[in-house]
């Protein structure tokens, strides 16, 4: 029954990774942006939800709110005052500048924080909880369960709320979104915002999950590139979709190869679909 | 001619270097022809064919491992580097023929990726590679000066090569066909363009020193290990000092180095805390102030553009 | 005679769309052809499927009696077929003698830069772009620009080039400018296909007209025949007529 074990893992897995790369591939298909900030962006959330909890004896699982409000406001500084003014530039130009931004911040974070690996220890763990022959963590359910809710609720408001389909309209065509009066930095902040939002988020649910460090944040950048390309871009199906394929590929890949080579794995999965399936998984060209 | 003649000076004050006896100078002086490579070999893909690559740590990280390996084997040092060029070019023809039909950000996390995946690989494969432990070299039986001398004589050679492998190129078909793959690659197909080809040429090109130059390094250094010869930063700051200098010029690759040589030397060194929030900073002022580069400034100066009538 | 440019059953389907469907159509040397069709008729992508760009589903495509139909673009290009883009693609940051050059260079056998400049100086003269040769051709206005898409189509010394509206977006002076021009190409002995939907660009320059309706061939033959066909005015001027009735109050 080791299988549904791992099932099981690779589902609670996927649904972290889904929302870890929801934000991320939101701001790649609307703003045509590659965050490479978005890392950080999440260790950032985890230290937040961390220092609330050690400090202020907040559980992570309310943290994740002001955690993610204060990365949002980041988010759309960052975006406002730098990003917006070469929004249109090429590919590279945008590229390295927030490959820069990166470096600002995550040697911020290291002088702030050290190298050295914290991780929040609750004083009330939730236990496990079990499922038929299945054993899991029930904090890291809960985590699961509050990620797909916040992943799910961002669907929800890109859907029915007017920022969320202005957001919708600039990603399907921003020239057009532009024409029928939509201020496109405006929604470009915005959007930047709300990625920022659900990277800050994520990092307070996986604070009780993962030991964290400025160091480890290109691991959770990196897993981002994975499920958008597993899962197309610019959409939140997509980055669900993703992050389920990412989350079992992870926990099974792990059983066969050792769970030291499941990044690898990944990687070499990457470059299989970007090798087979240029146009992404859900047929948008790679274009510029 | 007037190419030829910049690249022949700019020899000349470099090999007279040696002259000063100053060991520190001589290793800012193979640091600095190591960043001239790093950067003009980037610009073949990157500058002239307009594709954002960020394979260069691969390539070199791929070099200096072959050429150590085959070292620890009792290949002789300088045929070892050579074929540590020729694995890392036979690599990226490989590697270019999976991913150069990718575009912008696509291609990008594509060539990203490729190195994080060989480093992977050399880490979990210790009987050939050592691993995490990483290599020692074999040791030479050279006085540490002279060692010093031949490590900058062959990284200057290697940066002489490669920046008169631009001019080659830049007069070239070659050359004027990835300026035209840069600004329309549809256009460049219709014009009878073999796109792919041309870029796979600027692909292995911008390879090929940097492998040569992985193996310099590995011989220099004695010891190699996958961060430090897949170092992300190995792949960033060529682009960086590209970018710094002119995009797809000929001389603006060697200008950006050595600036941010200058910078490592005098700022970084005394804001070690800080140094790599030093480099997003010049990153984030570079790509606000002067996207075109400091040629593009010194250009405008001499000659101002001409109105269109 | 066999003829120069000719086309057996291509289909091009995207997903479940056939853009282009079964269509069958011979080209002889120096022919002006038209191939006009209302939007979405699958014009564009017929050239496409021709140049290569989006490789036939079916059928097949001969240049000289030699099989195409799985040439990349470039090769067809330097076997003699050149091609304007609907949108046209300039090199904007290369000055208008450079772009011509480029096709002179790549296609059309000159081996570098200096060479590909001189061999096309003339066509420069003849497309109007003399003036402008050194400036930037991102600074061209729209008639120069389809102009220089001519010019550079014309440096790859084609024997056959097709126009991809080549026409769109020009006030009358300037289309008649550009007709008199295709005229004067024309009969330097290159066949021209002329992919249009004004309808009187097509009417006064082709000795032939094939119409598109729904990817596929509904009517091919001397223009005023076509005009005449019933289904060609269906498909063709019906909607489109029908079209301009609704804007109206």
């Amino acid at each position: 029954m080791i299988y549904l074990q791992i099932l099981a893992n690779g589902i609670v897995l996927g649904g972290l990774y889904a929302c870890i790369a929801v934000g991320f591939s939101l701001v790649w298909g609307v703003l045509n942006v590659i965050n490479m900030l978005h890392g950080s962006f999440i260790v950032l959330g985890a230290y937040i939800a961390y220092f609330a909890y050690v400090y202020g004896g907040i559980h992570p699982f309310v943290a994740l709110i002001p955690c993610g409000v204060v990365l949002f406001l980041i988010g759309y500084a960052l975006q406002a005052s730098v990003i917006n003014r070469v929004i249109t530039a090429p590919v590279l130009i945008t590229l390295t500048l927030t490959f820069g931004l990166n470096l600002i911040l995550n040697n911020a974070m290291l002088a702030a924080f050290t190298a050295d690996y914290r991780k929040v220890n609750l004083a009330h763990p939730l236990g496990s909880i079990q499922i038929g022959p299945v054993y899991l963590p029930g904090d890291r359910v809960a985590a699961t369960i509050l990620a797909v809710a916040l992943t799910i609720l961002l669907y929800w408001l890109l859907r029915n709320s007017r920022i969320g389909r202005a957001i919708v309209a600039v990603r399907m065509d921003h020239e057009a979104a532009a024409l029928m009066g939509v201020d496109i930095s405006r929604i470009n902040a915005i959007t930047f915002g709300i990625g920022a939002f659900m990277a800050g988020a994520a990092g307070a649910l996986l604070s009780i999950i993962y030991p964290i460090s400025p160091i480890g944040s290109s691991a959770f950048l990196f897993r981002a590139f994975v499920v958008c390309i597993l899962g197309g871009l610019g959409s939140v199906p997509g980055a669900v979709v993703g992050g389920l394929a990412l989350g079992l590929i992870e926990s099974f890949g792990g059983l066969v190869f050792g769970t030291e080579h499941v990044t690898t794995l990944a990687f070499i999965l990457l470059l299989f679909l970007l090798f087979v399936r240029p146009t992404g998984l859900l047929g948008k060209r790679g274009y510029e | 001619m007037r190419n030829w003649l910049v690249l022949l000076i700019g020899i000349a004050v470099f090999a007279a270097l040696p002259l000063l006896h100053d060991n520190y100078m001589l290793r800012l002086g193979t640091t600095l022809a190591m960043y001239v490579v790093l950067a003009q070999s980037w610009n073949f893909i990157g500058g002239l064919a307009g594709y954002p690559s960020f394979a260069t740590a691969a390539f070199f990280g791929l070099g200096a491992y072959a050429s150590a390996m085959l070292q620890l084997r009792g290949i002789p040092m300088v045929g070892s580097w050579c074929v540590g060029g020729l694995t890392a070019a036979i690599f990226a023809a490989l590697i270019g023929g999976a991913i150069l039909h990718l575009r912008g950000h696509y291609f990008a996390i594509a060539s990203l990726v490729i190195a994080e995946v060989l480093r992977e690989t050399i880490n979990s494969a210790p009987a050939f590679t050592g691993g995490g432990m990483g290599l020692n070299l074999p040791v030479m039986r050279l006085g540490i000066v002279q060692q010093s001398e031949l490590f900058f004589y062959a990284m200057l050679l290697l940066a002489a090569v490669c920046v008169g492998a631009a001019i080659v190129v830049q007069k070239s078909k070659l050359g004027f066909g990835l300026r035209c793959i840069e600004q329309s690659e549809d256009a460049a197909n219709m014009l009878g363009i073999n796109t792919y080809g041309y870029k796979t040429a600027a692909f292995v090109l911008s390879s090929v020193f940097v492998g040569v130059a992985g193996g310099i390094y590995a011989s220099w250094v004695h010891y190699i290990e996958p961060p430090d010869v897949f170092d992300v930063m190995l792949s960033i700051k060529p682009i960086v000092m590209v970018l710094l200098g002119g995009l797809g010029t000929l001389f603006g690759p060697a200008l950006g180095a050595a600036i941010i040589i200058v910078f490592e030397e005098v700022v970084w060194r005394n804001f070690l805390m800080i140094h790599e929030a030093i480099l997003g900073a010049i990153i984030v002022l570079l790509v606000l102030f002067i996207p075109n580069g400091l040629l593009s400034l010194v250009k405008r100066r001499l000659k101002p553009l001409k109105p269109v009538p | 005679m066999t003829p120069l440019l000719s086309l057996t059953g291509v289909t091009r389907r995207f997903g479940g769309l056939k853009a282009v469907d079964n269509v069958s159509l011979s080209i002889g040397q120096g022919e002006i052809l038209g191939l006009i069709g209302p939007n979405g008729a699958g014009k564009s992508t017929l050239i496409n499927v021709v140049t290569g760009v989006h490789p036939a589903t079916a059928g097949q495509v001969r240049f000289r009696g030699q099989d195409i139909t799985r040439h990349k673009s470039y090769q067809i290009a330097r076997l003699g077929l050149a091609r304007t883009f609907q949108i046209v693609q300039p090199f904007p940051r290369m000055t208008v003698a450079e772009n011509v050059a480029a096709g002179a260079v790549f296609a059309g056998g000159a081996e570098n830069l200096v060479q590909g400049r001189a061999a096309t100086r003339d066509l420069l003269r003849l497309t109007k772009l003399d003036r402008v040769a050194e400036a930037p051709a991102a600074t061209l206005t729209l008639a120069q620009r389809k102009r220089l898409e001519l010019a550079k189509g014309l440096a790859m010394r084609p024997s056959v080039l097709l126009l991809d509206e080549v026409n769109a977006g020009l006030n009358p002076t300037e289309i008649d400018e550009a007709l008199a021009l295709i005229r004067h190409i024309a009969e330097t002995g290159i066949t021209i296909v002329v992919v249009e939907h004004l309808m009187k660009v097509v009417m006064s320059i082709s000795q032939r007209l094939a119409v598109l309706h729904q990817g596929q061939l509904i009517a091919e033959g001397k223009p005023d025949v076509v005009m005449d066909n019933r289904a060609v005015v269906e498909a063709y001027l019906g909607p489109r007529y029908a079209a301009s009735m609704e804007k109206q109050p």
